[in-house]
């Protein structure tokens, strides 16, 4: 039995039948991630002396009898969630010296909840890609395939999941940044309801979108741990005061009688390849647990990348005018005037595609194309959310394929936007609509894992994981790892 | 839709970047497919649609109490500022 | 005299853009204090600073007084209000946008009364009123090269009050923004301080030939701190832009700065450039939904508005409108004037309160920069001395003497009369006898008024009161005069 291949039920009931320490478990995965975070790169910081410090307290908490489910469990940060006193980058040469005075309500919660900090994950540069190539800190590898991508932008957390550098990671999702590379390295990542989890602290690329979520291997350490980082915070606006479920307590509610909605618009698009046939053969496992799968389409769905990258990109805009190189960040040297040290600071400190979204946003906003461009992305997003509020009066949830394909090669899709956006074609909707979905691994295309996407009603995240639950029940997806991290 | 070199060298000043001559024809490609791309959005019928800012349905902004809550703590929040004198934020002089 | 006929041929057409601080003790969307003079960024905490990841709460109370003030001026207090974000890269303003409102304002479509020199009444549109985060300060006090950036200010609310153009000229504009400054203290809800900065005011000024029906191109004129220079700077820039048209030239639209010190206003190209503020709205922060029951708990809290108060004044204190205007001008000295009266006798006081509260009171406030609230003479004090006028204790002149010694040692006025000994005379016996000794000391001067030189009855009361040390009762002196100087 290996440390890092147990569940975080098991984990935390090992560490309370003193088995072993929460120092031993956090010294275990601080000696996989020396060894193999170098090839991976999915750390940009190894926070070691703090998870030790942490792993200390949770000892002391188990001795004295205090603890919760998740103390002394080990867990890695996105690096767009503060953290007080730790270096958080964002991914970004901007905030390549940045320690940020406070954490993040994410971060808080899970401190509170006795958990252990690893470290903060690599990411695409304020969480804009699909493939984690644009971070400041170089790519991440895929675990199944170091030639290969990991998915983005949470490619780091996706990694250390898959590669067990980590029990658990946070990640955050605006179009799919948990769910695609969930998908892409055969681990399961849950990206809750708009408003479920705070974003207080957690750096912003489009407000309106963003959201926090889990990723780990499987439904029911998603359930744990998104139990501890949900629920209101008077510190955000947009922050949902609205009772959190036992989601732990409710992962075994019956799916029988379940409806399940097949989204007509995700299958009929070139989804005839190995994805297909792994999502149809999901289908036909849910038929077997007693779920009732009908047909439902979402017209305006097709619409929803196009809605995005109007949208996202505005708010991107403006969310990243405070890097001005005057109260943290990126300065450049030797300032001519004020517009020298804000254009060369700025020119400097972001990396190509974010300065390709925040000029795609200023011009969507400008005079004389607010209406054409940005208003008229608004009135499409009420569309598509129509769709899905319609959909869901028939259906308990909707079920597709997460991403197109599996991991691509590095590099394959840096130089056309175009294409790197349509990986977002599937997971797009929910962050427009603001719904709760999930990916969990679904089989194997070759040696690359493929995942299934569920999208649920809002706060429906209940449904969701009992859902994932029910079919990790019955298979192994989850459990598989790569052989070179096993 | 398709961007010249003079529009993306406008939007990048209005967004304050420094774009380099040589990566203007790369931007304004990109940002041309770009907005080409997110045309398509203007065949969808949004004649009595209501433009949606926020998807949280039915909810409203909350009101915070008016307490002071914040204590000053200047020095620490001032450690990430490349350039402070007398806990004031420098910049090259502003002219009016 | 009319304004326009200072530009024969011309209309000049106005709008106001006020900005009032919001008297709240923290900031519009963080708990920061905003207390005024504290150290440099001091008060400035992560969401001022626009810190990667923070994110803004509204404050209650700004919004419970732009409701204040929208019910004040019978406006529209909109049901559902958003917030949008204004952006552009300036040093003072940390996260690269203001938190404003654009198309959907808290507040819409008021009006409020001024009253002009010739005695009439005019109603000028209020367009909007709209909630705003204020910006920080730059310094640049030896730094060289550099400025400096404190926050402080950051974050503060602020209430914009946007006119219709409905001013015809300087003095309408100021007697507007007094008004619109006298309302908001009023209702408490600005300190109205325009020294530091809590109570501003932007103009847009334009002028067209009369009759025109367009108007003509209009500049905006910034950063005027006073009443005073509000009414320079308007005269300069109209005037200016008279000249420019009569010369055949076309005034070009842009930002002007009022130079006090040359009297003069100038052009701010460091802002011109490029006014493209991308507005949308902020997904950061929900619509603003107040119902009918939070409007009308702010109703409640409405006082008497200045308006009201002055109407009143007229009615209960027999007050001229003048008068009345003036009294009601602040609620602290209109509260004063009411105690005084109340304090003196009543309704049967109020000419006389009103000329001592206006004359004397106000004059020792102006003299010592001082208010109302921390004045040398409380309002019993004067009440008491206005008692001693009316009881004949003292004259109206001596009066005077005593409110000044009143305000410099702050004693009652009976504590003044008794140690000075200023008590006037009214004893019939020692009038007499006063009189007396000044007859009998000026023969010829008597002489000649017993033959018909009426105009020395003046002399006379001269010298007696001079007998008396100024004590002695005019009204019984001239009576007493008259008798015996008859021949």
């Amino acid at each position: 039995m290996s440390l890092h291949t147990l569940s975080v039920a098991e984990l935390s009931a090992s560490l309370g039948r003193r088995e072993f320490s929460s120092v031993e478990l956090t010294q275990h995965f601080l000696d996989r991630i020396s060894s193999s975070n170098p090839a991976l790169n999915a750390y940009i910081t190894i926070t070691a002396e703090r998870a030790l410090a942490d792993a200390r307290a949770a000892d002391q908490a188990i001795a004295a009898g205090t603890a919760g489910a998740l103390t002394g469990i080990p867990v890695a940060q996105k690096d767009i969630f503060c953290t007080d006193g730790i270096r958080t980058t964002c991914g970004s040469r901007m905030l390549d010296n940045f320690i940020s005075p406070y954490d993040a309500t994410v971060v808080e919660r899970l401190a509170a909840a006795g958990t252990v900090l690893l470290g903060k994950t690599n990411m695409d540069e304020f969480a804009m890609g699909s493939s984690n190539e644009t971070s400041w800190y170089g790519p991440v590898r895929n675990p199944w395939d170091l030639a290969k991508v990991p998915g983005g932008s949470s490619g780091g957390s996706a990694a250390v999941v898959a590669a067990r550098l980590a029990p658990v990671a946070t990640g955050t999702d605006t179009g799919g940044s948990i769910r695609q590379p969930a998908a892409l390295v055969g681990i399961s990542g849950i990206k809750p309801t708009y408003g479920r989890v705070s974003r207080y602290g957690m750096i912003a690329f489009a407000s309106s979108l963003d959201q926090a979520g889990i990723m780990a291997p499987s439904a029911e350490d998603c359930a744990l741990f998104l139990q501890a980082i949900a629920g209101f915070d008077p510190r955000d606006s947009t922050s949902v005061d609205r009772p959190v479920p036992r989601y732990s307590a409710e992962l075994n509610s019956p799916i029988k009688g379940l409806r399940i909605g097949i989204l007509k618009e995700f299958f009929e698009r070139g989804l005839d390849g190995p994805t297909g046939v792994l999502v149809n053969a999901v289908l036909d496992q849910y038929r077997a647990l007693g779920a009732e799968l009908v047909e439902v389409s979402c017209p305006n769905l097709p619409l929803s990348v196009p809605t995005y990258y109007v949208v996202a990109p505005a708010e991107c805009s403006s969310n990243l005018s405070r890097f001005d190189g005057v109260r943290f960040g990126h300065r450049c040297e030797n300032p001519r005037d004020l517009m020298d040290l804000y254009k060369r600071s700025r020119g400097e400190g972001f990396g190509s595609e974010v300065k390709r979204r925040i000029m795609t946003g200023a011009y969507v906003l400008s005079a004389g194309y607010y209406d054409a461009y940005y208003l008229k992305a608004q009135k499409v997003r009420s569309l598509i959310t129509a769709d899905f509020k319609a959909a869901f009066s028939q259906v308990d949830l909707l079920i597709g394929p997460t991403s197109p394909s599996p991991a691509f090669d590095l590099g394959a899709k840096v130089d056309d936007p175009i294409t790197m956006y349509l990986n977002d074609i599937y997971t797009i909707g929910a962050n427009l609509a603001g719904l709760p979905a999930m990916s969990i691994p679904c089989g194997f295309d070759g040696h690359l894992p493929v995942g299934v996407q569920l999208i649920g009603p809002h706060f429906g995240e209940s449904r969701l994981l009992s859902a994932a639950h029910a079919y990790q029940s019955v298979t192994d997806f989850h459990r598989r790892i790569p052989a070179a991290y096993v | 839709m398709s961007l010249t070199r003079s529009q993306v060298e406008s939007i990048a000043h209005l967004a304050r970047l420094d774009i380099s001559e040589a990566e203007l024809p790369v931007y304004a490609d990109s940002l041309s497919k770009i907005l080409s791309f997110v045309e398509q959005l203007s065949a969808a019928d949004t004649s009595s649609v209501e433009p949606m800012a926020h998807p949280l349905d039915g909810e409203s902004q909350r009101l915070r109490a008016d307490e002071v809550s914040e204590t000053d703590r200047h020095e620490k929040y001032q450690a990430n500022a490349p350039s402070v004198t007398d806990a004031l934020y420098l910049v090259p002089r502003v002219i009016e | 005299m009319n304004e326009q006929s200072a530009h024969a041929g011309w209309e000049v057409v106005i709008g106001l853009e006020i900005h009032a601080q919001l008297a709240t003790r923290s900031k519009i969307f963080s708990g920061s204090a905003t207390a005024y003079g504290a150290a440099p960024n001091s008060q400035a905490n992560l969401v001022d600073l626009g810190y990667p990841g923070v994110l803004p709460v509204l404050n209650r109370e700004a919004v419970r007084m732009a409701v204040k003030f929208g019910l004040a001026t019978g406006s529209k207090v909109a049901r559902r209000s958003v917030f949008a974000r204004k952006n552009y890269f300036y040093p003072d303003l940390p996260k690269g946008y203001q938190i404003s409102q654009y198309e959907l304002p808290i507040v819409a479509t008021g009006t409020l009364d001024i009253l002009l020199d010739d005695g009439s009444i005019k109603t000028i549109g209020i367009t909007r009123a709209h909630l705003e985060e204020d910006a920080g300060k730059s310094t640049h006090e030896g730094l060289g090269a550099a400025s400096g950036i404190d926050l402080n200010r950051a974050g503060t609310p602020l209430l914009e009050i946007v006119s219709e153009p409905d001013l015809r000229g300087a003095k309408e504009a100021v007697a507007y923004l007094k008004k619109i400054h006298t309302l908001v203290r009023y209702l408490e809800i600005c300190d109205g301080n325009m020294q530091e900065g809590s109570f501003r005011c932007d103009a847009n000024v334009s002028v067209r030939r009369v009759g025109a029906e367009k108007f003509g191109t209009r500049c905006e004129i910034k950063n005027v701190n006073s009443f005073r220079y509000v009414e320079k700077a308007i005269n300069y820039e109209v005037a200016r832009q008279i000249d420019v048209l009569e010369g055949g030239g076309t005034i070009v639209q842009e930002t002007r700065l009022y130079d006090a010190a040359k009297d003069e206003t100038r052009s701010m190209r460091s802002k011109e450039e490029a006014n493209d503020y991308r507005y949308f709205p902020d997904p950061d922060l929900l619509p603003v939904e107040l119902d009918e029951s939070f409007i009308e708990a702010v109703r409640q809290t409405l006082p008497e508005l200045p308006d009201e108060k002055a109407d009143r004044f007229c009615a209960d204190y027999g007050l001229s409108r003048y008068d009345a205007l003036v009294l009601t001008a602040s609620r602290d000295l209109a509260d004063y004037y009411e105690a005084v009266v109340s304090g003196s006798g009543g309704a049967s006081a109020a000419k006389l309160a009103a000329n001592w509260v206006m004359g004397d009171f106000s004059g020792a406030l102006n003299r010592d920069n001082a208010d109302v609230a921390t004045a040398r003479v409380s309002s019993a004090a004067l009440a008491g001395l206005l008692a001693r006028i009316q009881d004949d204790t003292i004259s109206g002149k001596i009066a005077k003497e005593v409110f000044e010694a009143m305000w410099a040692e702050g004693l009652s006025a009976d504590a003044v009369i008794e140690a000075k000994g200023l008590k006037q005379i009214t004893d019939t016996g020692a009038i007499e006898a006063a009189i007396d000794e000044v007859m009998a000391a000026n023969p010829k001067q008597l002489e000649e008024y017993r033959s018909g030189k009426d105009r020395l009855f003046g002399f006379f009361v001269g010298q007696t009161m001079k007998a008396t040390q100024g004590k002695a009762n005019p009204a019984q002196l001239n009576d007493l005069l008259k008798r015996k100087l008859a021949p």
